[in-house]
């Protein structure tokens, strides 16, 4: 009796549980569909495309966890300029290839300065102001665009879609990555920081928490997060193309906020992450292999989305 | 004279009463004034540098995308006067252009059928949000997705047809006035009588502002955001409509520029994000700058690509203006 309260109630405080299971559901639906054939690559090529939608999640989800109008609007776009311009230095050769990623880093760094400089020197509410700093990114990308051969070095190519023991490096990799950020929210001063102002701003001021300097790290991570995602993207698909950030925005908020994290802030479920992006990929690959159209994957994914929203998500009374 | 926009967000306190009414008019007045201003310069700007526009014809052609732009923007000051951001709106609009280009064409009963399950899926998404305490901006992100499925659905290319009495109205060239003007000023007045001058308005605006106040008054606040976001549903199809009679024809994938610029819009035509705060005239001024300075650039010979980033610094450069005022004061 006792024992399955206790067993209740860990699962209670586990909501992402439930994303890693609706995964799996999902993922035996594909298995069935397809007779068994292939079981294994179609879990091969969800954990390569839910590691893009974990990437930008990590970084989505600080920013979310400082607290409600906190939301990167702004990561597509520095996504594509990223993947444009590393992909443009690169110019399909390994020579150029940590110069190629350096810029593309570096457009992160400069698309997060940017933010922290229109959130805290102008006061511009963060929602809008990656907003308007998202219009600004995406026509230097359209600007460069014109006239670019985008094309990744070899090397980046091989990393981007090799693996390990089926499982692809860059999915090893970031949940190597998820599991540094799980361990920095929770034990380190910067992570319960970030934590500490979501649950309350003037309670995190008041107990000493440099709150412009956390809110700035946490906007530039989430900068950094869509350069290097767009940097791997551009990678695995064998060049940069100007709507390639399409969809990726509600992607990283879904799974985010699918995965358990609260959109109010000061709390966050880095398991969830890797759990909703799972679901979220298995779900188009479902669709792909009942063959679908594009209208339909869609209509689909949205409804999902809204639905998971709307019966789980235990809003908060303001 | 009492302004209409004196409002809900902004506690006018007992003490120096006429003062503080008097500090309420002078904000509200910069808050649309200035946007007028600017836009009449830009129109100065053009009239020097192509003459040309300045006669019926000119104004027809200058004017014609701005239809479906400020219904766009009088969409999104809904949502916005609810504290809320639509980030589906531009989607949406795509929806109802396709369902114009072929339902509305082919079977007219359905289409017009389907135009009204649209706005009803807007007043349940409202309903949606407030029930369950949803954020806003990720449950119309996430419908954007559904209004882009169900346009694909409808027409997976671009094309099908406008119904030729949409053509026909929107080509419709009203004597003086151009149609465009026309609509225009129809607009403002519309949703000036709507949000700031009818009853029903002052309810709707203080969901926004004031929550507990307006449900302490006893109105339903479910009821409010419903009808915000039912308005906000109508001006989209209004704004479908009219896209799809310009083109003639409907197009899926056209949505995302314009839930950039109506948000824009609202925001520069002194719209706040927060406290209900939004002037359906100043709407349709900021509309009509995010639409001009686009017409501006490419006189200049301006590439199209740079337009994105001069209508974000736009915004950038009017927040920041009234947050470093705020901050005086």
């Amino acid at each position: 009796m006792n024992g399955i309260r206790t067993t209740a109630g860990w699962l209670l405080n586990r909501p992402w549980i439930w994303v890693f299971a609706a995964a799996l559901l999902v993922w035996l639906v594909v298995v069935l569909e397809v007779s068994g054939r292939g079981a294994g690559g179609v879990l091969t090529v969800s954990l390569q495309f839910a590691t893009f939608y974990v990437i930008l999640g990590l970084g989505q989800m600080m920013v979310i966890a400082t607290g409600p109008g906190n939301i990167d609007l702004s990561m597509p776009s520095v996504l594509t300029l990223a993947a444009y311009l590393s992909m443009g230095v690169m110019g399909g050769s390994d020579a150029n290839l940590w110069l190629g990623v350096g810029t593309g880093v570096g457009v992160g760094l400069a698309a997060g300065v940017g933010n922290v400089t229109l959130i805290h020197l102008l006061r511009i509410p963060p929602m809008i102001a990656t907003l308007a700093a998202g219009f600004i990114v995406d026509s230097l990308a359209m600007a460069y665009s014109t006239g670019s051969t985008a094309q990744p070095a070899p090397a980046l190519m091989a990393f981007s879609t090799g693996r390990v023991l089926g499982v692809p490096f860059i999915a090893w990799l970031f949940i190597a990555v998820a599991a540094l950020v799980a361990v920095t929210m929770q034990l380190t001063p910067f992570g319960r920081h970030v934590l500490a102002i979501g649950q309350n701003e003037r309670a995190a001021y008041l107990a000493g928490v440099r709150i412009r300097r956390i809110r700035s790290a946490v906007f530039i991570l989430s900068a950094l997060a869509a350069s290097i995602c767009g940097i791997l993207l551009a990678g695995a698909s064998g060049g940069a193309s100007l709507n390639m950030g399409e969809g990726y925005l509600l992607m990283s908020i879904a799974v985010v906020v699918l995965g358990g994290t609260s959109i109010f802030g000061g709390q966050v479920a880095i398991p969830g992450v890797w759990g909703a992006a799972l679901l979220l990929y298995l779900i188009v690959s479902l669709l792909n292999v009942l063959s679908v159209t594009s209208g339909v994957r869609y209509l689909t994914i949205g409804l999902v989305i809204i639905a998971v929203l709307a019966v789980g998500h235990s809003g908060r009374n303001t | 004279m009492r302004h209409p926009q004196a409002s809900l967000g902004v506690p006018v306190k007992a003490t120096g009463f006429h003062g503080t009414l008097s500090a309420l008019w002078r904000e509200d007045t910069l808050r649309v004034g200035l946007p007028a201003l600017a836009l009449a310069a830009i129109f100065v700007i053009i009239f020097i540098v192509e003459p040309a526009v300045m006669s019926y014809f000119g104004f027809t052609i200058l004017l014609n995308f701005a239809m479906p732009m400020i219904l766009a923007a009088m969409a999104q000051m809904c949502i916005i006067a609810a504290s809320d951001i639509d980030l589906g709106v531009g989607t949406y609009i795509a929806l109802v252009s396709c369902i114009a280009a072929t339902l509305l064409q082919s079977m007219p009963a359905v289409g017009a059928l389907a135009l009204c399950l649209c706005v009803l899926a807007y007043i349940g998404m409202g309903v949606l949000i407030h029930a369950r305490r949803l954020p806003a901006i990720v449950i119309t992100l996430g419908a954007s997705f559904v209004w882009l499925g169900l346009a694909l659905l409808l027409l997976p290319k671009p094309g099908g047809e406008a119904p030729a009495w949409l053509v026909s109205t929107l080509t419709w060239k009203p004597p003086w006035i151009p149609l465009p003007v026309l609509v225009t000023i129809l607009a403002a007045w519309v949703g000036h009588i709507l949000l700031m001058r009818s009853a029903a308005g002052v309810v709707l605006r203080g969901m926004g502002g004031n929550a507990a106040a307006i449900r302490r008054a006893g109105w339903s606040l479910l009821a409010a955001r419903g009808g915000l976001y039912g308005l906000a549903g109508f001006f989209g199809v209004l704004a479908g409509l009219t896209l799809a009679g310009l083109n003639t024809s409907g197009d899926a994938t056209i949505g995302g520029r314009y839930t950039l610029i109506s948000i824009a819009a609202v925001i520069v035509g002194g719209g706040e994000f927060f406290g209900g705060i939004v002037s359906p005239v100043g709407t349709v001024v900021g509309a009509l700058i995010m639409l001009l300075t686009g017409s501006l650039l490419s006189s200049f010979d301006v590439s199209s690509n740079w337009q994105l980033s001069v209508q974000g610094a736009i915004l950038i450069l009017v927040l920041a203006t009234r947050a470093l005022g705020r901050r005086r004061r």
